[in-house]
Parts: structure tokens; sequence; C-alpha cells
């Protein structure tokens, strides 16, 4: 009998803001541990926390672009555990009125449908500091410049039904964040990070008892991670044993996940609303300036790119999967007036290229604007589409602008007639068999003309012209 | 000198004058309350610090400043002592606990930056009930503080050291805290004036917490006009503290002569009832008698909801504490156990040799009350019940201006006699609980002393934010009486 994966997401994105949730240290990454932990940060005796506002105004944006309800009267929880990196004993958080409500997202499958979502709740929170265990030996540091760092945790109904399901909603979400401009979503920072509750069932029963698997911070990660833990859950029934509700840790080395805790040995986190900060009051004219200021979403941009851009599904998903990706077409396909043009080297040589190098769009070395001059040159015939990924390859080195690379490396297509006239007038002169074959009849040998002339052009000679031309003589 | 031998008789305004027309230096005054601190803290243990060289520094300092006229105000040249848990930058802050022992603090407690700001000088650390947990200042790590009026009975607490201070004129002015009683009940047993504001009046930014939702700091002193000078300074909005209100701040002492002809007093007839001492009843019903002379109208109301106040207070308080309590772990800064051997020891240790009993019994109360399972049976039902009491508030005032009662049921008892009894210790806070719970402003202020020779305070509460009031009534009744003037022969 087949098994059916149950799974939901619980996801944390730092927000973008300047300083922390509750005080005014920087959020800065990298900085020198505990260079970015004021009184407030390090929990001193008598500091109190003070709400950073963005943090709320980032909180309402991405609860509109979920289409939730925002919260009017949410209450700031305490959740106390003794940790060292939890300066104070306790993490502020939210716990029974968070600040965004009941939310949705549509993820699109692979074979094309679209699925719905739904988004339980998002919550805003501290982050905790981190503790260094290797460059101490027998002792732990602790960096508290992390601690207080604003997160919103985005949690998901458990309505997942295999790993490709809750990777696709992930990147969606994490397209979201940045689209918004509610994160930088930089998952190797852990600014984008994920704990997956994963469990299996017999399709039409009741939920399995779930494990959740702690701190995914890459797509492929959270893919194996399930992948996995879903095998390990299938094996324990099938074996007649009963999963444990705990909490999992992914080792990526091993390709396993491994016992965290278990729900026995789980904190009661004893949360009540924080004496030191009031209810968070959103009015509806708050919630109306936070939409007029919201950006194109994701979705909209996609049905926009294939109406006014004539692109296809296929297309427009590729290029609005990242608000950068999707600036940058549009800088494209508007500098060289050809948007499928555009399309076709965005989504091909660009973000082939891009993975090769491992590199973000916005670190591209052929910025838009250079992509613009090299296909302006196509247009123009100076180049064949061909001759181009050349030129692009050189460009993405940094040996120079379309025109400066195909003027070094004499890339120009040849559309001088007389000059290829005479290329091809040598290679007739010297295979007189082939000619007399093609002119008998078999014409397939015309592909080897074609190939020989190109070759002796170095691959410059306009294909068209070489074409006419090589007809014209050959039948001659 | 003899005008230093007098100068512990003065109000702040008469420090202030006297600093400021030149009668005698700041450095005399400072020195007058730090001779009297040395002669006599030894016997009442109400300093846990002296700030001695720090003070002689900064009464120079002001000194100068009042010569060239840089400082002028209410509080320039007068010196001043804190309760031992607001946070003095480069001093000593232990909140009477083993804990915080060795803490020094690196930064200024909200209040103490304004004091300093205005020109005050800081002359010690006042002791208090171990981290503001107690009712007669025994839960100290640094020792019981005595009462000036009778050195075998406790001073009240938690702020004990404070009220002790003001008694035995070892400084004109301090700043104590109460959750539940803290000034009000030791203001009683000290026999001096102590208000605790409408809470949010006060920024609480560097008072150590103890439970959040009710500690407010306020001023204790010899008079109203005393109180309501420093409110003067230290009311009003601070950004550090998002519970602290954003309303003006009147000039407390502009209507503290305002007339009480008409006023509206009501008596709480459950504050008049069973457990009330009759020798202390008699007290305030001969000072209600004074008030209905002057032309006060004496109504009876109701507190329906007040029996429940001490165990609402006795979840709430408790469960805050728990967690303010937690970031006390031996980590960061205070007590460390020795050699831990790992990461549970060195919490359990630390945490167990940092705190004293009291402090205990409130965290692991506190801690019950929140656990899942017991949450909404005791801290949602204590909330709940919380707002019964605010709202039975709520009604009295509809009918009068003021309410007024006792401060505590009883007058100074002996110390160690309800050490062991913690019901009973908690049962002293019985009519200024309420209060608490319910945020309003309460203060205290002397009306004589009981048959058994020791002082009894009356309890005066008004309606949110009506601290002018309750001054000017407070000030009114010391033009007519000078009970607040009366100190213990010996510290005369």
């Amino acid at each position: 009998m087949e098994w059916e994966t149950v799974i939901g997401l619980e996801i944390h994105a730092q927000l973008s803001t300047n300083s922390k949730i509750f005080s005014g240290s920087s959020t800065a990454y990298g900085a020198e541990a505990n260079t970015q932990a004021n009184l407030v940060d390090l929990g001193m005796p008598g500091v109190l926390p003070v709400l950073n506002k963005k943090a709320v105004e980032l909180a309402i944006r991405l609860g509109l672009a979920i289409d939730a309800e925002i919260t009017q009267r949410s209450i700031f929880a305490r959740k106390n555990y003794f940790y060292p990196d939890s300066p104070k004993g306790y993490q502020i958080s939210q716990y029974e009125l968070p600040i965004v409500g009941l939310g949705h997202m549509d993820i699109q499958l692979e074979n094309g449908e679209t699925k719905r979502i739904g988004i339980t709740r998002a919550h805003l929170e501290e982050d905790a500091g981190k503790s260094l265990h290797e460059d101490f030996q027998g002792q732990t540091g602790i960096d508290l410049n992390r601690a207080g760092t604003p997160l919103l945790e985005i949690v998901s109904e458990p309505d997942m039904r295999n790993a490709k399901e809750a990777v696709a909603y992930m990147k969606k979400l994490h397209a979201l964040v940045r689209y918004l401009g509610v994160g930088d979503g930089n998952m190797q920072e852990g600014s984008f990070r994920c704990d997956a509750n994963v469990s299996v069932r017999r399709p039409g029963q009741p939920f399995g008892t779930r494990a959740e698997i702690k701190n995914l911070n890459s797509f492929k990660f959270i893919e194996r991670a399930i992948n996995h833990e879903v095998e390990r859950q299938i094996d324990i029934i099938e074996s007649g044993g009963t999963v444990v509700q705990e909490t999992r840790l992914f080792d990526p080395d091993r390709d396993e996940t491994r016992s965290m805790r278990s729900k026995e040995d789980a904190n009661d986190y004893r949360y009540f609303p924080d004496p030191d900060l009031l209810p968070v009051v959103i009015t509806p004219e708050d919630i109306e300036a936070v939409r007029a200021t919201m950006p194109e979403l994701p979705d909209a941009k996609k049905q926009r790119f294939m109406s006014e851009y004539a692109l296809t599904d296929y297309d427009a998903s590729l290029l609005t999967q990242s608000r950068e990706v999707a600036d940058y077409f549009e800088a494209v396909a508007q500098g060289c007036g050809d948007a499928k043009l555009a399309a076709n080297w965005v989504n091909g040589e660009v973000s082939k290229t891009l993975a090769d190098h491992d590199l973000d769009i916005t670190a591209a070395p052929v910025s838009s604007v250079a992509l613009v001059e090299l296909l302006q040159r196509i247009q123009d015939d100076t180049v064949s589409n061909k001759i181009a990924r050349e030129v692009f390859e050189a460009m993405w080195k940094g040996e120079g602008s379309a025109d400066a690379v195909i003027d070094q490396k004499g890339l120009k297509q040849i559309t001088d007639t007389s000059a290829i006239e005479a290329m091809i007038d040598e290679i007739i002169a010297k295979n007189p068999g082939q000619v007399a074959e093609y002119r008998s009849g078999k014409d397939k040998l015309f592909g080897f003309f074609v190939g020989q002339a190109m070759r002796a052009s170095k691959g410059k000679a306009n294909p068209n012209t070489l074409n006419d031309i090589l007809k014209q003589k050959l039948e001659g | 000198m003899s005008q230093a031998d007098s100068i512990h008789t003065l109000s702040l305004k008469g420090i202030h004058d006297g600093v400021h027309t030149g009668k005698f230096s700041v450095m005399e005054a400072t020195d007058a309350y730090l001779d009297r601190i040395e002669r006599f803290n030894p016997e009442l243990n109400a300093y846990i610090t002296v700030t001695r060289d720090t003070a002689k520094t900064q009464a120079v300092d002001i000194d100068n400043r009042i010569r060239k006229g840089e400082l002028t105000g209410a509080m320039a040249g007068v010196p001043y002592a804190l309760k031992d848990l607001f946070c003095s930058e480069g001093v000593l802050t232990t909140c009477a606990s083993n804990m915080l022992a060795n803490f020094i603090s690196p930064y200024d407690a909200h209040v103490a930056e304004k004091l300093k700001a205005a020109g005050g000088v800081l002359l010690g650390k006042n002791n208090m009930d171990e981290f503001a947990m107690g009712s007669s200042n025994e839960t100290s790590a640094f020792g019981s503080v005595c009462n000036p009026w009778d050195v075998s009975k406790v001073p009240g607490g938690s702020s004990g050291g404070g009220a002790a201070t003001i008694a035995a004129r070892l400084a004109p002015m301090t700043l104590g805290t109460d959750t539940g009683g803290s000034i009000r009940q030791p203001a009683s047993f000290c026999n001096i004036t102590g208000i605790k504001p409408t809470y949010g009046r006060i920024s609480r930014y560097g008072m150590i917490a103890f439970a959040s939702s009710l500690d407010q700091c306020g001023p204790m002193a010899a008079s109203a006009e005393d109180c309501a000078l420093t409110l003067n300074i230290i009311a009003g909005l601070d950004g550090r503290d998002s519970t602290c209100m954003d309303l003006p701040v009147p000039d407390y002492t502009a209507t503290l002569n305002g007339s009480l002809e008409g006023l509206r007093i009501g008596l709480p007839k459950e504050f008049f009832a069973e457990g009330l001492d009759a020798q202390v009843a008699d007290v305030i019903d001969r000072a209600i008698k004074q008030f209905q002379a002057k032309g006060a109208i004496i109504k009876e109301v109701t507190l329906p909801n007040s029996h429940l106040a001490v165990p609402v207070y006795y979840v709430v308080a408790p469960a805050e504490c728990s967690s303010n309590l937690s970031r006390f772990d031996g980590v960061r800064f205070g007590h460390r156990c020795e050699n831990p051997k790992d990461l549970m020891d060195l919490y359990e240790r630390s945490r167990w040799e940092g705190f004293g009993d009291e402090v205990k019994r409130r965290i692991m109360i506190g801690t019950y009350a929140l656990s899942a399972g017991y949450y909404d049976a005791y801290y949602l039902k204590a909330q709940q019940v919380r707002r019964l009491i605010k709202q039975d508030f709520e009604a009295a005032f509809k009918d009068v201006d003021v309410i007024m009662g006792p401060s505590c049921p009883t007058t100074a008892f002996g110390i160690g006699e309800k050490k062991d009894d913690p019901i009973s210790m908690y049962l002293e806070d019985l009519y200024t609980i309420p209060v608490s719970l319910a945020g309003l402003p309460g203060m205290t202020f002397p009306i004589g002393f009981a048959a058994d020779g020791l002082p009894v305070g009356m309890q005066l509460v008004g309606n949110y934010f009506e601290e002018a009031r309750m001054l000017n009534i407070a000030h009114q009744y010391q033009q007519w009486t000078d009970w607040h003037t009366q100190v213990p022969a010996r510290f005369a």
C-alpha cells in the first residue's frame, strides 16, 4: 500500500531592518563578536525592550502579500528557556495573537498545476545569539551580535505532500520576501532558514506522528532531508515500530537526520504576555499606508510579462522567480526592443552562466546595459547568435564591451558577398567529386559545403548570404 | 559649625535655598549627611553602599556650577539616596542579593540620570528586601534593617532601607520602588512620606525588575512637598520604557496649597474590617476626623474584590519575576559558581548560591503558575480577577475624589517575628496590593502614633495620574500637623 507524506514548514525570515527589533544596535552581519550588542541585547539588569516599528511594517508587507489577516492588536509574549545565547533567559516572540493571521500562497507543481498552500500565521520574534564551540578549548564562546535581530516566523499549514512541493513553497516564499524587501533571504548567512514538520500516513487516514527537522538552510538540503526523513519513518512503521514525536537535525554530510530531543525532553516554554511591551495596535490606516508602498508581486508580474511581452508561461515563470532577474530582463527587453530575444538570453545564456559560477544575477559581470549592446549586434547582423555566445563569454570574463570584443577578436560577420563568393569558389574548386555528386542529385551534400564555407570564414560568414550564394554557385 | 548640625532637619527646599544663598556649601550639606551615615548606619544597616568619594567629587563640581549659575533647579545641591535596585553607573548595584554582590552597573537608570543631571548628590544605595521581594527588609543578603523608632522592629519592605534612611534623616530624600506596597508600607512603619505614582508615570528603565506590570518607582522623604519636588524631576516620558506614558508632567508643587473644602474622601469598608489592628484603626479615625473638620466629605465605598488581591498578586508577581530573574544565570554578570562541571551545573549552582530563600520561593511559585496546564487556572485567571479589582476602583471613583485607609493592618512588627511565616508576611500588603494591581497612584503620609508608640501612616489613593491632588491633600494635612517632622530622639 502506498504512503502519503505530510509536510508543514516553519520558515524564519530575517527582516531587513537596520537596527534590532528591541534595541538600537546594528543588525549588520559579520562584525567582530559582541561589538553589536548593547545593554539591551546583553540582557543587563534593568534594561527594557522598545519595539522597532520598521519590523512591524515589514511584517504587514508580507502579510498583505499572502492575503492574510493583519491582527489589529497583537501581543508579544515571552518564551522562557535557559540557554547561554539567549541572554534574558527568554525570547521575546508572539504566541496567542501573532501580527499576521491566516493567509495563503499558490505554488506551481511540476505538472504545471497550481496548488494553494495555507499559511497559518506569521509572527515577529527576536533571534538568539550564537554559541561558538570551536575556538575555545573546553569552553563555549558566546557572540550576541545576532541576539535581537528581527525575525518573521512564517508557519504553513500541513498542506504539502512531497519534498518537491515543500521546495516550491520555500522558493516562492523566498522570492516573495526578497521582492517585498522584507528580508535579504541570504541563506548562507542564515537570514532565511526553515524547520520542516514531516509525517507519513496512509491516504485518507489521520495525520501520523510528526518529526520536526531543524535549521534547513538550503533548497537542496530541505529536499534531501525530507526525503530521508520520509524513508526513515516508513521503514519504522513497516517494520512494526512507531514514529516518536521529536526534533531532528539534518546532517548533510551523512545525508541523514538524527534525533536532537524527544517530546518528553521538550521545554515547557511558559509563554505569557511580555509585560514590558504594549500590545501592537495596527489601524486600517496603517495597513493602507503599507499597501500603498507594495511593489508588484511575482504572480502579477508574471501575468504582465505574458501579456505585455507576449512571453510563454514558462519563460514568464522563470523570469519572475526573483525580482532582480525580472528587473534585469525588463531592462534588456526594453533596451533591445525584442522581448523574446531578451527572454531567450536571460533564461538561456545568462542564467546558465550564473548557475555555472554559482552567482546571483546582482553579481553578474555582464550588466543589462552591456547585454543590450550585444543583442543589438545580433539584431543588426554584426554577429550571429552563435558568435554572440562567444562574445558573451568574453564579456563575462571581463574582456570588454560587446563591440570591443567583436573588434578585438575580429568576429564581425562577413556580409560582403564578393568575399563569400571567393571563398565558395575556392571550395568548389577543391572538391570536384562532391560537386559532381551534389549536382547528380545528392542534396544532402549541401550541408557539407555549408560546413566547409563556415569553417573557411571562421564562422563569421552571414549564414543567409552564404546559403544563397552557395546554392546559386552549386546549381550554376 | 552649628549650621551643619541642623542641615539634616531641613526640607529639600531648605537645603536648596541654603546652598544657593551661600549659607552653606553643597560640600557641607553632603558632609553633614555622610557624617550621619557613618555614625548611624552601623546600627540601622539602611545603606548597602555609601558612595562617599563620588559624593564628594560631585559636591565639588555642583558647588562650582551653582556658583557659576549653571545649576539652579530644585534638586541642585541636594543630597539623596537610591534603593539598591536602581542601576547607578560605576556603582555597586546589588538588589540586596548575593547574585549581584559584585555587580557594578555600567549605566544609570533613567531616574538616576535625571537626579544626576538636576545636580543632586548621590550619598549611597539603600538596603532593601532581596530583589524587592519582602515586606520587612529581612530577606536582604546584606542583613536586616532596623526601624529607627524601635531597633527591635522591622522598617517594613521592600524599600525598608530607604524608609529607615529618611526616618533617621540619613538623607533628605531617596527613591524607592513599590510593586505591592514596597514604598507605602515601610513609609507607614517609619513615619515618613512616600508616593507610588500611577503605573507608567515614571520610566522603569534601569530599575532592576521584580514584577514588570506592577513595579513603579517613587520618592520617599519627610514631607509631601519634598516628594512633589522630586516627582517634578523624575516623572515623564522616556523612550526606553514602552510602558511609560507620554502625558504632560504638571508642576506638582504648584497645587500643594489647594483647598480641601468639599473634597470627597472614600473609605473602603473592606479596609476597615476584621484584620485591622484596633490601635491602628484609632489613629486612622482621628486623622479622618481632621479632614472632615477641614471641610472634606467622608463617604463609604466598597471594593468587593479586594479580598482577592493578595492571591492574585501572588500569582502575577511571582510569574513575572520567575521570567525577569532568568537573566541571572551566571553567564554574563553576577554570581557564578566555582568550577561548573557543565552548563546545567553552572545554571543550577549559580542560581542556588546567588538567590536567597524568598526569591527562590517566588521563582518556583511563578514557574509553576506559568507551566503548561496551569497557566489558564492561575495566571490567566489572576489577570481576569485583576481586571475586576481595577473595575472596583473605577466604580468607587465615580463617587469620590480620593480613597483613604490604612497602609497596613499593624504597626511595625518585630525582627524575626514573621520571617518563617510567609503567608502572614504576604498579608502585610493587604491594603496596598489592590492599588498596585489597578495601577493606581498610592501614597502614605504620617498621621501619628499608635498605643504601642510606633508610627502609623495613612494610605491615600488617587485616580489615575492624579498625583498632584494627592500631594495637595497630604501637604495640607502636614500644614495642620507635625507628625511628619517627628524624628526618633536618638536621630534628632
